[in-house]
């Protein structure tokens, strides 16, 4: 009996050493194309935003910024054209910073007060229970069904004439603003959580208020996870595209929105247009704006990271 | 928070409504801050609401208007809304749906699993400082821009890689939107599940590595079926973004609807399909317009299926440890 067992056992040593670091260095290959695409992304659109005019060889660097600054000042400037030599992303740019003005007026209130609500207020139970599956649920909703909602709710009003807000920029906000509720109240809640519940004791013992509690210690010390999220959420309603092809930014538009009820572009929907024209020359122009885009994007995010990170550390 | 910690236990002497000045305002805003922070959280309810409402009142005035049963539109393989009598059957986009979710998963859940293990796992602290914020940087890139990228890089890569090979390769194609799409969501499944197997208890790892265990081992027989419920979960989230997932399907797959399994010609999913609506010439109260709202709510209909599952099975599956 014992001969079997010993028969049956294999200690496969030699395999055993080496399947170790191969799979490690395989899921380190692995995490690498994150790093890899991002890298292979900004070159490949750097070099498409180069490709137009005549330009220097790589290793000139000077002069490469030169023609980048020098294109994307151009690119800042100019309105649309169907001719790509002067075509540019100004009145976009615009509209996405209205947008991105507006859907922080009125998202980061009502997501930072349903956080509150939901964590300080509500006690728990069925009701806490059931909202915030809803909102994991909206979390996961896709953005394309925020337009959906956005065309039908604020575009048409249900075809009641008197509220259609019609293809306007305030539809745009709206509809950009209950697309990024959820991460906004997710990370308040998560912020909330993580403030000791001695600090609202020590408070309430001194005779302060609930609210006095919640407006004058908890959200004080919460707020760099509130923040982090919020700009998450920013960056995100800026980066969006479908759900504003709904709810109708303008494909083509010439004069910047000077107000809420004006018509609007934004600056992913004019990419969109250009990246779907055939003519190759607008292959520069679309990278450029991209270029705008991700620069913008990524340092939000980026900033939204470090005073995650910091606040971290700290704790 | 609870009942009696908001209440002192010694019940402040009435004499100190004359101790402040500003005590009539705060009173006001002891009892208006619980309702409009009421009021806020009723926004998230109200828009699951006016979402479910829209899909729901538009869809049935698309079915009456077109006149077709939910079998025929769900099930029926031609979708031509233009043709005269119009046919709206779409089996077609869900196909395209399911071959895009199907493609970019094959690419994006073992890659992300791996990046996880290795995070948890084998990364070194300073490298793991490095590389975890910038995958989540990396999923901060909007859709937009991967989108412009298959246009840009993956379809002429692919033209010059398989068209010598006798492979006819579309401008748009399946293809091409499952490698930028998979790319796309391989930071939410690498964070998802790296949350999950860095949360599993150093005792497992230790007793394992005690009896002799190698890394691998550990990694692949004690800390992945410890976190399996969260990394399943990650899984089902993420084919539920691919599924709904708009931009970058939109300028890399085309609008081609078609029931094909050859992933080097143009396909149309749901999104694209209500995209295309959209930009069209279909005007107000058409059954051509009306009918983005159908395939809205079948679309929404699949992404809210997988996020409850991935729920559960998070909820039902996990491990829990003291």
């Amino acid at each position: 009996m014992s001969d079997a067992a010993a028969d049956s056992f294999r200690p496969h040593r030699r395999m055993r050493r080496w399947l170790g670091p191969v799979f490690g260095a395989a899921c380190f290959v692995a995490t690498l194309t994150g790093v890899v695409v991002l890298t292979v992304l900004m070159g490949a659109i750097l070099a498409a935003a180069l490709s137009g005019p005549p330009h220097s060889p790589w290793h000139d660097l000077g002069a490469n910024l030169r023609e980048l600054s020098a294109l994307l000042g151009r690119l800042l400037a100019n309105r649309q054209s169907s001719d790509p030599a002067v075509a540019g992303y100004h009145v976009g740019v615009i509209g996405s910073l209205w947008l991105l003005g507006l859907v922080a007026a009125i998202g980061i209130p009502v997501g930072i007060g349903a956080g509150v609500f939901l964590e300080e207020y509500l006690p728990a139970g069925r009701i806490r229970r059931i909202i915030q599956t809803n909102i994991a649920n909206l979390a996961g909703v896709p953005s394309i069904v925020y337009g959906i909602l956005g065309l039908a709710l604020f575009v048409r009003a249900f075809g009641v004439r008197g509220l259609a807000l019609g293809p306007s920029l305030l539809a745009g906000v709206l509809t950009l603003g209950l697309l990024i509720l959820p991460t906004i109240v997710i990370t308040t809640q998560e912020a909330l959580r993580t403030v000791p519940s001695s600090l609202r004791q020590a408070a309430l013992a001194l005779g302060a208020t609930r609210w006095q509690v919640i407006s004058g210690h908890v959200l004080p010390a919460a707020l760099p996870g509130i923040m982090t999220g919020t700009i998450l959420g920013l960056s995100r309603a800026v980066g969006e595209t479908a759900p504003l092809l709904m709810v109708g930014a303008a494909g083509s538009l010439l004069r910047a929105p000077r107000g809420p009820l004006d018509r609007y572009t934004a600056l992913p929907v004019e990419i969109y247009n250009y990246a779907k024209e055939p003519n190759r020359d607008f292959q520069a122009v679309a990278a450029g704006g991209i270029l705008i885009l991700v620069v913008l994007l990524l340092s939000m995010n980026a900033v939204a990271i470090l005073i995650r990170n910091r606040f971290r550390r700290a704790r | 928070m609870t009942q009696d910690a908001s209440t002192p236990p010694n019940t402040p002497p009435p004499e100190v409504d004359a101790w402040g000045g500003q005590s009539r305002i705060s009173a006001l805003a002891e009892v208006l801050a619980p309702v409009l922070l009421a009021a806020c959280g009723l926004v998230t309810v109200l828009t699951t609401i006016g979402i479910l409402l829209v899909l729901a009142v538009q869809s049935v005035e698309f079915f009456l208007k077109a006149g077709i049963g939910v079998g025929e539109f769900l099930f029926g393989t031609v979708l031509k809304p233009e043709a005269s009598p119009p046919k709206f059957g779409i089996l077609p986009l869900i196909w395209g749906t399911f071959l895009i979710a199907l493609g970019s998963s094959l690419i994006a859940l073992p890659i992300g699993l791996m990046s996880a293990i290795y995070l948890s796992e084998y990364a070194p602290r300073v490298v793991r400082a490095v590389l975890k914020p910038t995958l989540e940087l990396l999923a901060g890139v909007p859709t937009i821009v991967y989108g412009y990228l298959a246009l840009l890089l993956i379809t002429p890569l692919l033209k010059t890689v398989l068209e010598p090979l006798g492979f006819r390769v579309e401008q748009f194609n399946a293809l091409s939107a499952c490698i930028v799409v998979g790319v796309m969501i391989v930071p939410l499944v690498s964070s998802l599940s790296e949350d999950v197997l860095s949360a599993v208890p150093q005792g497992l790892r230790e007793a394992a590595y005690g009896l002799g265990a190698t890394k691998f081992e550990v990694s692949t027989r004690i800390v992945l079926p410890a976190g399996l419920s969260g990394v399943v979960a990650s899984f089902i989230l993420a084919i539920s973004r691919a599924v709904g997932e708009t931009m970058a399907v939109v300028l890399a797959a085309g609008m081609m609807p078609q029931i094909t399994l050859n992933p080097l010609t143009s396909v149309e999913t749901m999104t694209t399909y209500i995209v295309q609506v959209i930009g069209g010439e279909a005007s107000y109260g058409t059954p051509k317009y009306l009918s983005l709202f159908a395939v809205g709510l079948a679309l929404f209909g699949i992404t809210l299926t997988l996020n409850i599952l991935s729920s559960l099975v998070l909820r039902r599956y996990r491990e829990v440890y003291q």
